[in-house]
C-alpha cells in the first residue's frame, strides 16, 4: 500500500485543548476529533457546506497580534497568548481550521445560540415522534434532548404542510417534519447528478418538493431517507414496520458488484427489515444504491430451497457419484464469482480432489461510475486471488436478468462463460457438473446440455438448474453466514451473519468442506478460523492475515500478480480502472 | 435655524420642466461627456478618484465603494463582473426606481464608467421584479446608448467595450441581498450564500469576482469622475461625503424624494420644514429613518454622547429632531441611515400594529434557508398578529423581544439583522404601548387611525 502524503498539519485549540489537523478540516471534523460533539444538522461531511441550520454556532476568536511587531500579546495574567474572541457566533461547519484559532463550544454564548436554534427548528415541527420512523434515529431528538431548553414558548398555530407526498417508487415525503437543511437536494444534485428535488414557497412556508414533472426515482434515492436528520424522508418499504431501537445491526457487504458497498443489516427475530449503507471513505463514502437494499427480500422468498434428506445422506449420494466418475476431467466444477473467499478457497479444494476443471460464470452489466461496477459478481478478483481460477472467465452473451432487481438497473446482465464446459459436454468428456449456486441454464448452458450430466448443486434458491440437478444441498445467503469478499479495488471485505438461515439449509464452507472431505479422503476445515490458517499460509496475497484481523473497512491486498488482466470495470466512485482494463461501460 | 436648500447631484435634471429620460435629452445636458473623458484615462486613476472621494454604498450598509473596488479579486484571470442593484424593496425606499424612471441614461454613464475603471466586460442591472416599465425603460436607454457607442463594442471609438443586460428580478425582498441577488442572476432561488467564502469580491457571480452596487452608488461614480475625489469630500460631511437622497413617506405633509448634503440636515429641519410638519392636528410620534428594519426613532427620546467633530471629542445631547441626517450620526444613535428611506408615525399609529404590518413583510420575505431567521420572522409576525386580531397577552413583550434576539447575528445574511431590529426597537422604545395592548384594543381607536389587513 502507498501511504497517502502527509498532509500540512495546524494547530488549534478546542475547548482548552490543543490538537494538530489537517489543512482544510472545518471545526467540526476537527473537534470530533478531540471528541468534542458539534451539533449540526445541514453539515454532511460528503456534500457541499451551505451553513443554514445554524446548529452548529460557536464561539471563536484568534491569538491577537501587535499590528506593529507582529508578535503574538501575551495576556499578563495568564501568561498564555491573548485571544481576540469574535463578538458573534461563527459557524463550525464553513470554518477550515487555521493556525491557532480557538473554538469554545460551551460557552454562554454557544449555549444560547444553540438553544435559540433547537426552540426555533421546534415550533412548527409536528412533534408527532410516537409514530414517526425516525424516532430513536433523529437528530432532531437527540439535540433537542441534548442541547435544548426542554419547555415550550409557543402559543401560536403551526404551519401546516403535506403530510405524505410520494416523491418517487421509494421515497416518502412528510414536509411537516422537514428543518430545510437541504441535505437530499444537495446529494441528489451533487452525488446521484439527477437534480429533481428543491423548495417552493419562502420563509417557514419553504416546501421540498419534486420539481414538475420529475420523480425521485434514481437508484440511490434512498441514501436522501438516510442522510434526512429527521423523519421527513421515509423509505417507503420500511415505513411503519419496526422501530428501529429493537432492530440489531450487523456489518455486511452489498453483493450487487464488484464495487462491495460496505453495509448494514438491520434485523430483529431473525428477519431483516432493511439495509442501509456504512461508511467507508475508500469504498463507498456514506452511500449505497437501492437496488442493493432489495437483496435481503430473497432471504424470505418462498422459493428457498430446504432439504428433506440428511445432510451425510446427500453427501455419500454425492461420494458415489464421484468415485463413479473418477477419470480426471469426467467432473467440472463451476464456481461462483459470489462465493465468499472461504468458499472459493474450498472449491479448489474440492476441484482439486475431484480432478475436476474449474470454471466461473461471468455476470456484466453496465456500470454507473457510483457504486455499480459493470462487474455483477462481488468477487471474481476473490476467485483469482485463492487460484479457483487463473484467467477471468469469458464475458457472456446478453441474457435477461434472473433475479430481478426490479428495473432500477436497467441494461441487462450478460451471464455466461460456460462455453469450454458446454463444449466438453458435448464431446461427452464431462459426466458430472458441480455448481456453486450457479444456474447453469442462465449461464449459457442448453437444457438438452444438462441432461447430458449429472449436477450436483449447492445453492439458496430455485431454478432451472436445481430442478434439473441429481443432488442439491441447500444453503445460505450472504446475510446468514460469515466471510469475506475481495473487491474491485483487492479489497477484503469482512461480511457477518445477520439471521441465521432456514431449517434444512447449511453453510456453504460445511457443504463443501463435507464434500471435500469424501472425495480426498482426509478430513477438512469448515470453520472460518481454521480455515484462515490454511488459507493464509497456501495464498500468497493472504500471507499476513487472519480473518479476525480483517478491520471493518477492509484490507486492501497485493494486486500485482494480476495487474495485466483485462478487468470489465469502469471508473466508479473510488476506484479507476488500470490502464489495461477494458471498460465496457463507457 | 432654517433647513439648508437642497443640493441636487443625482437630482439635478430630473423634475426639470421639459427633461425627458430619453439619450437625446441627456446628450444636450452634457450627458456621456465624462464616460468620453473616462475612457481616455488610466483606469487605475479613476479607482484612486472614488476612493479619495470616500463615497459609501447607498445600497444599505455605507460600505465604502472604493474600498470595495480595491476587495476585488483582480489576479485570479477570471472575468470581473459588475452588477447593478436595483432591486429596491426595502419597504419605505424608492429613490431607485425615479433615478431609472427619469434619469436612465445617469445610470448607465455611471455604470459605464465604473465598468471601465475595474475592467469590466459585462454588466447586469438588476432591476426589481415588480418595476417592468422601470425594464422598459432602461432596455430601451441601452439601445439608444449601444447605438450611440457609449455602450457595447468600441465604446466610444476606443478598444474599451462592454456590454449591459437587464435583468429582471424574481420578486421577492432577498434578491437584494448581494448573495442571493447572484444566486438569481444565475437562474437560481436566491438563496444568499455564506461568506466565507463566496465573498462576491472573489467569488461571485458564476464564481468570478463581482462588483455589486447600489443605483444610486454608481450615478455618484460618475459625479466623483467628473468632479474629482476632493471635490466630493467637499459635499457633505466627514466621512458622509456626497448628498443622500431621503425617500419620505408617511405622516407628514409633503411626503417625497429630497436630496441633501449627508450630515447638513437634521431630522428635525427635513420633516418640519422640507416636509411641511405633521398632518394638521397631529403630532409626530415615530421614525424610522433608513428603511423598515433600521431601528425606530421615538419622538421625545434623548441621545447622549460623546462625538469626533474635526480631531476634537465634543459632547452630544439630542432629541430626535437634532440628529444629523448622515451614517455616522444616525449609527451613533443606534439606528441606521441604511436605503435612505425615511418612514413617518404619527399619534394615530398603535405601534403594535406597526410592528405586525413589518413583521408580515419579513416573516413572507426571508428566503427560509437559515433556521433563525425562517422561524423567528413567522413566529414574531405570528405573535404579532394574534396581538391584533385575536388574543394579546401581557406576557408577549417579552416573548417578542426573547425571539428577536435569538436572530441578529446568528443568520447567513443581514437580513436576521433587518427583520429583528424591528422588534427589538419597538419594545426597547414603546415597550408599555405593547404591554397596554390588552386594554388598548378594548377602547375605541382615536379618529383617522390605520386599519390594520
Ligand atoms: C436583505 C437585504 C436586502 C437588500 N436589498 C437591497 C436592495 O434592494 N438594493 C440595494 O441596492 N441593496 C440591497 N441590499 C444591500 C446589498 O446586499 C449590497 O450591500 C448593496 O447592493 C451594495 O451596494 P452599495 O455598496 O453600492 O450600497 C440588501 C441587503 C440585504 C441584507
Ligand atoms: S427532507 Fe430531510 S434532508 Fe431534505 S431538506 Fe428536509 S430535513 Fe433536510
Ligand atoms: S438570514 Fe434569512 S434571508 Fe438571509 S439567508 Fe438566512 S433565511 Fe435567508
Ligand atoms: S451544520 Fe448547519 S450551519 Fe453548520
Amino acid at each position: 500500500m502507498i501511504a497517502p502524503p502527509k498532509p500540512d498539519l495546524v494547530t488549534v485549540n478546542i475547548d482548552g485543548r490543543e490538537i494538530a489537523v489537517p489543512k482544510g478540516t472545518n471545526v467540526i471534523e476537527a473537534a470530533r476529533l478531540v471528541n468534542v460533539d458539534v451539533p449540526h444538522y445541514c453539515y454532511h461531511p460528503k456534500l457541499t457546506i451551505v451553513g443554514n441550520c445554524r446548529m452548529c454556532l460557536i464561539e471563536m476568536g484568534m491569538p491577537a497580534v501587535d499590528p506593529a511587531t507582529k508578535a503574538p500579546i501575551i495576556d499578563p495574567v495568564t501568561g498564555k497568548p491573548k485571544i481576540n474572541w469574535i463578538p458573534r457566533p461563527q459557524i463550525g461547519c464553513g470554518t477550515n481550521v487555521s493556525p491557532g484559532l480557538h473554538v469554545k463550544t460551551t460557552s454562554p454564548m454557544v449555549k444560547d445560540a444553540r438553544e435559540g436554534v433547537m426552540e426555533f427548528l421546534l415550533i412548527n415541527h409536528p412533534l408527532d415522534c410516537p409514530i414517526c420512523d425516525q424516532a430513536g434515529e433523529c437528530k432532531l431528538q437527540e439535540q433537542s434532548t441534548g442541547y435544548g431548553r426542554g419547555y415550550s414558548r409557543f402559543v401560536e398555530q403551526k404551519n401546516v404542510k403535506p403530510k405524505r407526498t410520494q416523491l418517487g417508487p421509494r421515497v416518502t415525503l412528510d414536509d411537516e417534519r422537514c428543518i430545510l437543511c437541504s441535505r437530499c437536494i444537495r446529494f441528489s444534485k451533487e452525488i446521484a447528478k439527477d437534480d429533481v428535488l428543491g423548495f417552493v414557497d419562502r420563509g417557514s412556508y419553504s416546501t421540498l418538493t419534486c420539481f414538475p414533472g420529475k420523480q425521485l426515482a434514481n437508484n440511490y434515492s434512498l441514501n436522501t431517507v438516510d442522510i434526512c436528520p429527521v423523519g421527513a424522508l421515509t423509505s417507503t418499504d420500511f415505513r411503519f414496520k419496526m422501530r428501529v431501537w429493537f432492530l440489531k445491526q450487523t456489518n455486511s457487504i452489498d453483493t450487487e458488484t464488484s464495487v462491495g458497498a460496505n453495509t448494514v443489516v438491520w434485523s430483529r427475530e431473525g428477519q431483516i427489515y432493511r439495509l442501509t449503507p456504512r461508511r467507508n471513505d475508500d469504498v463507498n463514502d456514506t452511500w449505497m444504491p437501492d437496488s442493493g437494499r432489495e437483496l435481503f427480500k430473497a432471504v424470505m422468498a418462498a422459493d428457498r430451497l430446504v432439504a428433506t434428506t440428511h445432510l451425510d445422506a446427500l453427501v455419500a449420494q454425492a461420494a458415489e457419484l464421484f468415485k463413479m466418475n473418477a477419470s480426471a476431467g469426467a467432473i467440472a466444477v463451476v464456481g461462483s464469482g459470489r462465493s465468499s473467499v472461504e468458499e472459493q478457497f474450498l472449491t479448489k479444494k474440492l476441484a482439486a480432489a475431484l480432478k475436476a476443471s474449474t470454471q466461473l460464470v461471468s455476470r456484466v452489466g453496465q456500470g454507473d461510475q457510483l457504486l455499480i461496477s459493470a462487474d455483477r459478481n462481488p468477487n471474481v478478483r476473490g476467485a483469482l486471488v485463492t487460484g479457483l481460477i487463473s484467467k477471468l472467465p469469458k464475458v457472456g452473451d446478453a441474457t435477461p436478468l434472473s433475479r430481478s432487481t426490479k428495473g432500477a438497473v436497467a441494461a441487462p446482465i450478460r451471464t455466461g462463460g460456460l462455453t469450454d464446459l458446454a463444449a466438453s459436454i458435448d464431446a461427452g468428456k464431462v459426466k458430472v457438473v458441480v455448481s456453486i449456486g450457479e444456474d447453469l441454464i442462465a449461464a449459457g448452458l442448453t437444457a438438452a446440455q444438462l441432461a447430458n450430466v449429472s449436477v450436483v448443486y449447492l445453492g439458496t434458491h430455485a431454478n432451472a438448474t436445481s430442478a434439473a440437478a441429481k443432488i442439491v444441498f441447500p444453503t445460505l445467503s450472504v446475510f446468514e453466514k460469515n466471510g469475506t469478499f475481495v473487491n474491485q479495488q483487492f479489497r477484503l471485505q469482512k461480511f457477518a451473519k445477520a439471521v441465521p438461515g432456514p431449517q434444512g439449509a447449511t453453510d456453504d464452507l460445511i457443504v463443501l468442506a463435507k464434500l471435500t472431505a469424501a472425495a480426498s479422503s482426509a478430513p477438512m476445515a469448515s470453520d472460518l478460523g481454521s480455515l484462515w490458517t490454511l488459507i493464509s499460509a497456501e495464498v500468497p496475497a493472504f500471507a499476513m492475515t487472519s480473518y479476525a484481523q480483517v478491520p471493518e473497512t477492509g484490507l486492501l491486498i497485493d494486486a500485482t500478480p494480476f495487474a495485466a488482466l483485462p478487468f470489465v470495470e469502469g471508473e466508479t466512485l473510488h476506484f479507476k480502472p488500470a490502464a489495461a482494463a477494458v471498460a465496457l461501460d463507457s | 435655524m432654517a433647513a439648508p436648500a437642497q443640493r441636487r447631484i443625482i437630482f439635478q435634471h430630473i423634475d426639470e420642466p421639459g427633461y425627458s429620460n430619453d439619450l437625446a435629452c441627456y446628450v444636450r445636458n452634457g450627458g456621456y461627456e465624462v464616460l468620453k473623458k473616462s475612457v481616455t484615462r488610466p483606469p487605475a486613476e479613476l479607482i484612486d478618484e472614488v476612493k479619495k472621494s470616500g463615497l459609501r454604498g447607498r445600497g444599505g450598509a455605507g460600505f465604502p465603494c472604493g474600498v470595495k473596488w480595491g476587495l476585488v479579486d483582480r489576479k485570479s484571470g477570471k472575468p470581473i463582473y459588475l452588477i447593478v442593484n436595483a432591486d429596491e424593496s426595502e419597504p419605505g425606499t424608492f429613490k431607485d426606481r425615479y433615478i431609472m424612471h427619469q434619469d436612465p441614461h445617469q445610470l448607465i454613464e455611471g455604470t459605464m464608467i465604473s465598468c471601465f475603471a475595474n475592467n469590466v466586460k459585462q454588466a447586469y442591472i438588476y432591476i426589481r421584479g415588480e418595476m417592468p416599465h422601470g425594464a422598459r425603460i432602461l432596455e430601451r436607454a441601452i439601445a439608444e446608448a449601444r447605438a450611440a457607442g457609449f455602450v457595447g463594442k468600441n465604446i466610444c471609438g476606443t478598444t474599451y467595450s462592454c456590454d449591459i443586460f437587464v435583468h429582471r428580478g424574481a420578486g421577492a425582498y432577498i434578491c437584494g441581498e448581494e448573495t442571493g441577488l447572484i444566486e438569481s442572476l444565475e437562474g437560481k432561488r436566491a438563496n444568499p450564500r455564506i461568506k466565507p467564502p463566496y465573498f462576491p469580491a472573489v467569488l461571485g457571480l458564476y464564481q468570478c469576482p463581482t462588483i455589486v452596487n447600489n443605483v444610486e452608488t454608481l450615478c455618484h461614480v460618475k459625479y466623483i469622475v467628473e468632479h474629482g475625489g476632493d471635490a466630493f469630500t467637499k459635499v457633505g460631511t466627514p466621512n458622509n461625503t456626497g448628498t443622500r437622497i431621503f425617500c419620505v413617506s408617511g405622516h407628514v405633509q409633503r411626503p417625497g424624494y429630497y436630496e441633501f448634503e449627508a450630515g447638513k440636515i437634521t431630522m428635525g429641519q427635513l420633516l418640519y420644514e422640507v416636509c411641511g410638519g405633521p398632518l394638521p392636528g397631529r403630532t409626530f410620534k415615530a421614525v424610522i429613518p433608513g428603511g423598515s428594519s433600521a431601528k425606530i426613532l421615538r419622538f421625545g427620546e434623548r441621545f447622549k454622547g460623546k462625538r469626533k467633530v474635526g480631531a476634537e471629542m465634543v459632547d452630544y445631547d439630542w432629541g430626535v429632531e437634532d440628529v444629523p441626517m448622515d451614517f455616522d450620526s444616525l449609527g451613533m444613535i443606534g439606528t441606521m441611515g441604511g436605503s435612505g428611506g425615511v418612514i413617518v408615525m404619527d399619534d394615530t399609529v398603535n405601534m403594535v400594529e406597526a410592528l405586525a404590518n413589518i413583521n408580515a413583510f419579513y416573516s413572507h420575505e426571508s428566503c427560509g434557508q437559515c433556521t433563525p431567521c425562517r422561524e423567528g420572522s413567522l413566529w414574531m409576525k405570528k405573535i404579532t398578529t394574534r396581538m391584533v386580531h385575536g388574543q394579546a397577552r401581557n406576557e408577549d413583550a417579552a416573548l417578542l423581544k426573547s425571539v428577536a434576539d435569538q436572530i441578529p447575528g446568528r443568520t447567513i445574511c443581514a437580513f436576521g439583522e433587518a427583520c429583528s431590529w424591528p422588534t427589538q426597537s419597538f419594545i426597547a422604545k414603546f415597550g408599555d404601548e405593547f404591554k397596554q395592548y390588552p386594554e388598548t384594543k378594548k377602547a375605541a381607536k382615536p379618529v383617522g387611525a390605520h386599519e390594520l389587513v
